[in-house]
């Protein structure tokens, strides 16, 4: 049989300010029918834009240099805009990273399903609405009835990729390419939309790519995998060649930076004098009341982001704070720092006396979000010593120079801007600004989660190195337990505000006494490839 | 790289162009005396009404000046009403929206309550009104801009700073124990200003249509001291038969707009913090 999809030489380049781009480089492979693509790659590596070419989704300024893509023997790429709009929901269908965007905000997610069933099918408003249910049913959307009216933003993440999943497969399409589609959701979540999606493949008879950075996201959905570097195809194999015997060296590397394959931590157990005293402390937040509700004396809806926490860390120690979104990890690490006061309970930290950003400080999730866009890199880090009159003036450049060799940054991105370093440099950076309070410590809040694997291995190693070089006491906030694992002595698993669990890394990891616990570390994909699974 | 060859090579084309503009009208204004060939007040009633050409390059208004002379005198007090009338408004609004947005809370809410009743009369209602009670004049002008238009000053800067202030490198700045008015001066300041950077640009110009305005209900720059909205309203009894009159001050006006406007453009390009 025929393949479905025969992709040949394509490359695509981009026209920018800054000159040509080529984003895609002479990629050709096929999809038989019925299998199950993975496409992984680094940001930059061309993996999204070769999937959103499959559905002639390009940006304006791309331009397809060469090569065509054949969908069963037809090139999508040469089709008017009238067989586009057949081809698209009906013959091939895509899902996006963000499914918070991708839905519409004024539209109920009922209706966004059934739009697709009444342009492809010329079904009636309700018929369309009742199969839209339907197909909600069958994401196992609980209640899908009373889920299908109501709106994107009163769904959770979950939720929300499955009503597009549903959208997507409302006209079933042979096709469905997924770009991302569990980067944005916590792992519990993640487990439940793969599981999802190797369900309807195998009821639906459906040809899937599934594009994510992720291996071990691939590893559980896909038959076959291609890696991409540089708009460049590298090496191509089946699921269980490519993660059990890679023929390339970055593949390899690939591999070995997963954050599951990470080692255990190795140093031995730290045994300081108590520093961080932490007790009973609760972070209450009131929702602000309309008018409205003031007037019907409607009480405030309170938030408990943080609820009776208490834990207690040594000098020279690091504690990993692990949860979902919305287990108030973050409001924790804010709450040590001191940017939100206790709604009751203590932070006691030893030797503190007026000023707390002395004694700890805080690396950001965002890179692009936590340096002052303003500012070059010197600017930046020059920021701390001349607020707090740390060094006379003709010290700095001396002192800029250590604090750039600390975190491993050559002297000449001083003069950059920050929109001009790439993620991994920023959030190295960011670090740097930290280090230059000289603190006791230092508190990571997701810091590698927007980074490509091989970028977050470099920094954790890098946290490593400090930790030990500086006598920091590391809080390292993180939704991966493999992190934690890599870096921390004690972990905290924290959910709805609460601490579920606490203990000595290892012995929680290999013996977790709560059910949580337990649902989490089974949900973190690994490298298993789906014959083993 | 000096800032020069920076302009000649590298800075977007507006900026170029609006700046030319720009320019040359700041120096037909400081050299207005060495360039008018005309005393631009004395009367010189033989001469009157006669069209460009001939010794008089723009021709003559209804009492024999020469519109030349008066327009170079003119874009004196233009280009000074442009910068006075938006500096004030600028300051302030800038001062009062970098305030309420970083501070939240009781202080946002008073002065937003302020900044709705000042919007909440007719724009040109006020300035006619204080500049009334104040007597015509350069102070009474600034001072009324000053009180009416800092509003959209203080709105622009106050909506970035709201965003501003959840950002990451806010709260780092907070954690760093950075303190408040350094934040606010330093770290949001330089990035709240972009989009009030640029509409100052375009109120310069709004500002000299306003004070032309002024000058033609008689509230503005008295008569005889040459200036483009008084010389605009002076001309329009003659626009049937001496058109020039009204014409080249207008076109004068025009074109400084235009200038500045590109300016405004290009400031726009340049300080995105992104480039």
């Amino acid at each position: 049989m025929d393949p479905l999809i025969q992709v040949q030489n394509l490359s695509i380049s981009f026209a920018t300010p800054q000159g040509r781009v080529d984003a895609v480089k002479d990629v050709s492979f096929t999809l038989q029918r019925g299998e199950a693509l993975g496409i992984v790659g680094e940001s930059g590596s061309g993996k999204s834009v070769v999937c959103r070419a499959l559905l002639q989704l390009l940006a304006p300024n791309a331009s397809v240099t060469s090569g065509q893509i054949l969908y069963d023997g037809k090139d999508v790429l040469r089709m008017s805009a009238a067989e586009l709009n057949a081809y698209r929901g009906e013959k091939a269908a895509m899902i996006f990273q963000n499914p918070s965007t991708h839905l519409d905000p004024i539209m109920r997610v009922g209706d966004q399903v059934a739009e697709g069933l009444m342009i492809h099918r010329h079904l009636s408003k309700t018929e369309a609405a009742d199969q839209a249910v339907a197909l909600l049913d069958d994401m196992m959307i609980v209640d899908a009835p009373r889920r299908a009216k109501a709106y994107a933003h009163e769904l959770s993440g979950g939720m929300r990729q499955r009503v597009m999943i549903a959208a997507a497969l409302a006209c079933a399409p042979g096709l469905l390419i997924a770009d991302e589609p569990t980067t944005a959701l916590d792992v519990t979540v993640q487990a439940q939309i793969l599981g999802l999606i190797r369900k309807i493949r195998s009821e639906r008879d459906l040809t899937v790519v599934l594009v994510s950075h992720d291996l071990g996201v691939i590893g559980q959905v896909c038959d076959r995998i291609i890696v991409m570097k540089d708009g460049q195809i590298v090496e191509t194999g089946t699921t269980a060649e490519i993660l059990s015997a890679p023929k390339d060296a970055y593949t390899r590397d690939l591999i070995r930076a997963q954050p599951s394959l990470l080692p255990d931590r190795s140093e031995p157990d730290c045994s300081g004098p108590t520093l961080i005293t932490i007790e009973n402390l609760s972070v209450h937040f009131t929702a602000p009341r309309s008018l409205s509700d003031i007037v019907r004396r409607k009480p405030a809806h309170l938030v408990r982001a943080v609820d009776d926490v208490s834990l207690s860390l040594k000098r020279g120690g690091s504690l990993g704070v692990v949860g979902e979104s919305g287990s108030g990890k973050s409001t924790l690490a804010r709450a040590v720092v001191g940017l939100l006061a206790p709604t009751s309970g203590t932070v006691e930290i030893v030797g503190q006396t007026r000023d707390r950003s002395r004694l700890v400080q805080m690396a950001f999730q965002d890179p692009y979000l936590s340096l002052n866009p303003a500012y070059t890199v010197a600017q930046t880090l020059s920021e701390p010593f001349k607020a707090h009159h740390l060094c006379a003036p003709s010290e700095l450049p001396a002192r800029l120079k250590a604090l750039m060799q600390q975190v491993e940054l050559p002297e000449d991105l001083l003069t950059r801007k920050s929109g001009q370093l790439s993620g991994g440099q920023r959030q190295r950076v960011g670090i740097a600004r930290a280090l230059a309070m000289r603190p006791e410590i230092l508190i990571a809040d997701e810091v590698t989660s927007a980074l490509d694997v091989s970028i977050q291995a470099q920094i954790l190693d890098l946290f490593r190195r400090l930790q030990r070089d500086l006598e920091l006491t590391l809080i390292l906030i993180s939704h991966d337990l493999a992190v934690v694992r890599y870096l921390c002595e004690d972990v905290a698993v924290m959910r709805h505000g609460r601490l579920v669990e606490y203990g000595k890394t290892a012995q929680v990891l290999r013996n977790p006494q709560a059910d949580y616990t337990r649902t989490l570390l089974q949900a973190v994909p690994k490298l298993t490839t789906i014959q083993d699974a | 790289m000096t800032a020069a060859s920076w302009l000649r090579h590298q800075a977007p084309a507006s900026l170029q162009i609006g700046l030319t503009v720009t320019l040359l009208w700041l120096l037909a204004a400081a050299f207005a005396p060495l360039l008018a060939p005309f005393d631009p007040i004395k009367t010189d009633a033989v001469n009157a009404l006669l069209p460009p050409g001939g010794g008089h390059l723009l021709g003559t208004d209804s009492v024999g000046r020469d519109v030349l002379s008066r327009i170079l005198f003119g874009a004196r007090m233009d280009l000074l009403m442009a910068v006075a009338g938006v500096l004030g408004p600028f300051v302030l609004g800038t001062a009062i929206g970098l305030l309420a947005g970083y501070s939240g809370g009781w202080l946002d809410a008073v002065l937003m309550r302020i900044l709705e009743v000042t919007i909440s009369f007719p724009y040109f209602v006020l300035v006619i009104a204080i500049v009334s009670i104040m007597g015509p004049g350069l102070t009474s002008y600034i001072v009324s801009l000053t009180i009416v238009n800092w509003v959209t000053y203080a709105r622009l800067v106050r909506a970035e700073t709201l965003v501003l202030t959840q950002a990451d490198f806010i709260l780092a700045a907070r954690v760093l124990g950075y303190g408040r008015g350094r934040i606010m001066a330093r770290h949001i300041f330089p990035n709240a200003i972009v989009p009030s950077a640029v509409f100052l640009m375009t109120d310069a110009v709004l500002t000299i249509v306003l004070g032309s305005s002024l000058g033609f209900l008689g509230l503005g720059v008295q008569p005889p001291t040459p200036e483009w909205g008084v010389m605009i309203a002076e001309g329009r009894t003659y626009l049937g038969s001496a058109w020039w009159i009204s014409l080249c001050p207008g076109v004068a006006l025009c074109s400084l707009a235009f200038g500045l406007s590109l300016v405004a453009d290009g400031v726009a390009q340049v300080l995105d913090p992104e480039s």
